[in-house]
């Protein structure tokens, strides 16, 4: 039971890491990108439709292409959206907050509208389904049967779950360790001294911006063809990346930390199905708790004030040079 | 001539120099604002036009028609788009003069659904206690408390601790819809529906008198009586202007002894008791009920719509027509040639992405460079 409960709980965990580092990177350049739920729907919608695409088009689809073909297309996707949102933010000067909340719009308009009706569109009917790709997406390690326990809690998922935790040990290490990742960091905390120093802020924060938008749509692909077992649901994918903006501040703007956040997140999402018979009141109350938790880290970190703990100083704020 | 120009003036081309230059309009007339907001919707439902027919096939002409007729076919439509506008502007007033003060109140959401809750609460706890004349009134004032309460929370952490306003506001909107959830475990009608159902259907209590033989006058004319008064408040009282003052920068604020802290306060109390009444409005006037998704979005609308209306509560009822429009003409469209009902929210998206952007050009001006240049 226990293990069962634990290896749910990162399955939910997956999907908020990968868009929590990426919205890290993202707000690490100074973008509070809250277009994130959207361009999380459309990492998942973009790869489902190409899969669909590619089934349909071959007799015998080989597993190499099954892999990659959806890959692409949920990169290309998310990547295009995160595109749009650092034209708008970044050389068009945009608000932030409402170009984000338009992304979103856009982001999960588009995908539910292409995931109910892509199969009409191409002349099928029945449900957008993608079996045989996601069959190659959920395979786990093939020694995950043989090792019982253990197997299940660690190795029973598929490539994208120890892809997601890899991608956020990179992203640490980056943030920490690297002169890029530092000259990121200068340009979230302060533009324009970054820019005095000679760093290309412009350039940064669309780099940061699109590969952060590209990583949190793996979180939509992952939901997609490994979670839900490559069927797409309307609105299935649910207020999962708002969840995945909250694990940004409950890991502090620590990649790293975000892996651990993810789980308990994880787990706190499904927890009320393991609560026993505290009836369906106290589930709404068991959903309640990632948010308030999210809250009273937010607060504490506020109130200690503590440098490292702190959102990007000019988090949310436009840079412009001339505006100085 | 020319080449010979630059060959001469090789040296001087080396300094790079911008292909173009942004500089600030020192100053917009309204018109040409609004000439380049109107190039950038035509382009938009250009685009939008492309989108649908490849999509469908259908000829964009018909399907801007049925826009047109789903908004405004029928006398009933045109209540229902006057109805939709009313709600979506309410939020929006509320919102506004918080950011105004550059305070990021995302938490429209939250701060309405909260109201929307009081209200229910009232309707049902004391539905059959008290009369209409006096339930209403405590429906409303409970409302306003309870949105009040959720803003003033954010806005207390932002003032003490500077806390990030963006963030604890989002994440209100979900404790409060988690709430909502909770209690309609206790409410369901019936047992495990998971649905509230209409509160007081036979009884009427609770509900908003109807006025005219039209059940949404009177939400419009409460909302229309708010956009003034809102309008009037930012532009001529004191505390707008202190509102404008904080907006445009704190430390100015400081120095001229404006209390920084208070005006946050204050004026996320306002924000969030509006956002109380949108919640009262709803409810009350127009479902009769509550779900977890009841403002379906409007708090994030909302905050659309107030920064394309620049934070002016009178242009706020054209770009919430616009938006409404909008979303109502595509939901029609999809009903009308059988597509899926979130077209809507593509061509919303793609309308806002091209506004959003027109922006740019209405406050700054690219000049370019020229090439040749006199001293060659």
């Amino acid at each position: 039971m226990l293990i069962t409960f634990l290896s749910k709980a990162v399955e939910q965990a997956i999907p908020l890491l990968f868009g929590s580092t990426g919205e890290i990177i993202t707000e690490k350049s100074g973008n509070l990108n809250l277009g994130i739920p959207g361009i999380m729907y459309m990492g998942g919608c973009a790869g489902i439709m190409g899969a669909y695409i590619y089934e349909n088009s071959v007799a015998v689809p080989s597993p190499f292409w099954c892999i990659l073909i959806p890959l692409l297309s949920s990169v290309i996707g998310a990547g295009f959206l995160a595109l749009i949102y650092s034209f708008l933010t970044i050389t068009l000067r945009a608000n932030q907050n409402v170009t984000g909340l338009a992304i979103t719009t856009f982001g999960i308009g588009f995908s539910d509208f292409f995931g109910g009706s892509l199969v009409g569109i191409m002349g099928g009917d029945g449900q957008l389904s993608v079996v045989t790709s996601a069959s190659y997406f959920k395979k786990s390690l093939p020694f995950a049967d043989n090792l019982g326990r253990v197997g299940e809690l660690f190795f029973s998922y598929g490539f994208l779950a120890y892809l997601a935790i890899i991608i956020a040990i990179v992203a640490a290490w980056f943030l920490k360790r690297t002169r890029s990742g530092l000259q990121l960091r200068a340009v979230g905390e302060n533009p324009a001294t970054a820019d005095a120093a000679g760093i290309n802020v412009t350039k940064y924060k669309y780099i940061a911006t699109c590969i952060g938008g590209i990583i949190a749509g793996l979180g939509g692909l992952y939901f997609i063809m490994d979670y839900t077992g490559g069927s797409w649901t309307s609105g299935g994918f649910g207020d999962r990346g708002w969840l995945a903006i909250a694990l940004v501040i409950f890991a502090t703007w620590k990649p790293n930390i975000g892996i651990l956040g993810s789980f308990i997140f994880g787990g706190l999402y499904i927890a009320y199905y393991y609560t026993g018979n505290l009836g369906r009141s106290a589930g709404e109350l068991f959903k309640m708790l990632p948010y308030l938790v999210t809250i009273i880290v937010l607060v504490i970190t506020s109130m200690r004030n503590k440098k490292e703990n702190q959102p990007p100083e000019s988090l949310g704020l436009p840079y412009f040079r001339e505006e100085r | 001539m020319n080449n010979n120009g630059t060959t001469i003036n090789k040296n001087a081309q080396q300094i790079h120099e911008p292909l173009f230059q942004v500089t600030k309009r020192a100053y917009t007339t309204w018109q040409k604002a609004w000439i380049i907001r109107a190039v950038a919707i035509a382009v938009a439902l250009v685009i939008c036009a492309v989108v649908i027919v490849l999509v469908t096939g259908l000829n964009p002409l018909n399907v801007y028609g049925t826009m047109f007729e789903g908004n405004f076919g029928t006398e009933r439509k045109i209540w229902n788009l006057l109805r939709e506008i009313a709600m979506l502007l309410c939020v929006s007033l509320a919102v506004t003069p918080a950011f105004k003060m550059k305070f990021w109140n995302i938490g429209a959401e939250g701060q309405s659904l909260i109201g929307a809750l009081a209200s229910v609460a009232c309707m049902i706890y004391l539905g059959d206690k008290l009369p209409n004349g006096v339930l209403i009134p405590v429906m409303l004032i409970s409302s306003v408390l309870a949105g009040a309460l959720w803003g003033l929370i954010p806005a207390y952490f932002k003032a003490k601790f500077n806390t990030n306003e963006t963030l604890f506001t989002l994440m209100m909107n979900y404790i409060a819809m988690q709430l909502v959830a909770f209690c309609i475990v206790f409410w369901e009608n019936p047992k495990n529906s998971n649905n509230v159902g209409v509160i007081n259907s036979s009884s009427k209590s609770g509900w908003l008198p109807v006025i005219g033989d039209q059940k949404y006058l009177l939400p419009v004319l409460i909302v229309a009586l708010l956009t003034a008064v809102m309008f009037i408040y930012l532009r001529y009282s004191k505390q707008g202007y202190e509102i404008s003052v904080v907006g445009e920068s704190q430390n100015t604020a400081k120095y001229v002894g404006i209390n920084v802290k208070k005006v946050v306060l204050r004026t996320m109390a306002i924000s969030g008791a509006i956002c109380g009444i949108a919640g009262f409005l709803i409810t009350s006037g127009v479902d009769h009920s509550i779900r977890s998704d009841t403002i379906g979005g409007l708090g994030f609308t909302a905050i659309m719509v107030s920064w394309l209306a620049k934070f002016n509560p009178i242009y706020m009822v054209l770009s919430s027509f616009l938006i409404v429009f909008l979303e109502i003409g595509a939901s029609s469209i999809a009903t009308d040639f059988k597509l899926n009902e979130s077209i809507a929210d593509v061509l919303t998206g793609i309308i806002l992405f091209f506004i959003i952007g027109s922006e740019f050009f209405i406050q700054y001006k690219l000049k370019f460079h020229k090439r040749d240049k006199k001293e060659a």
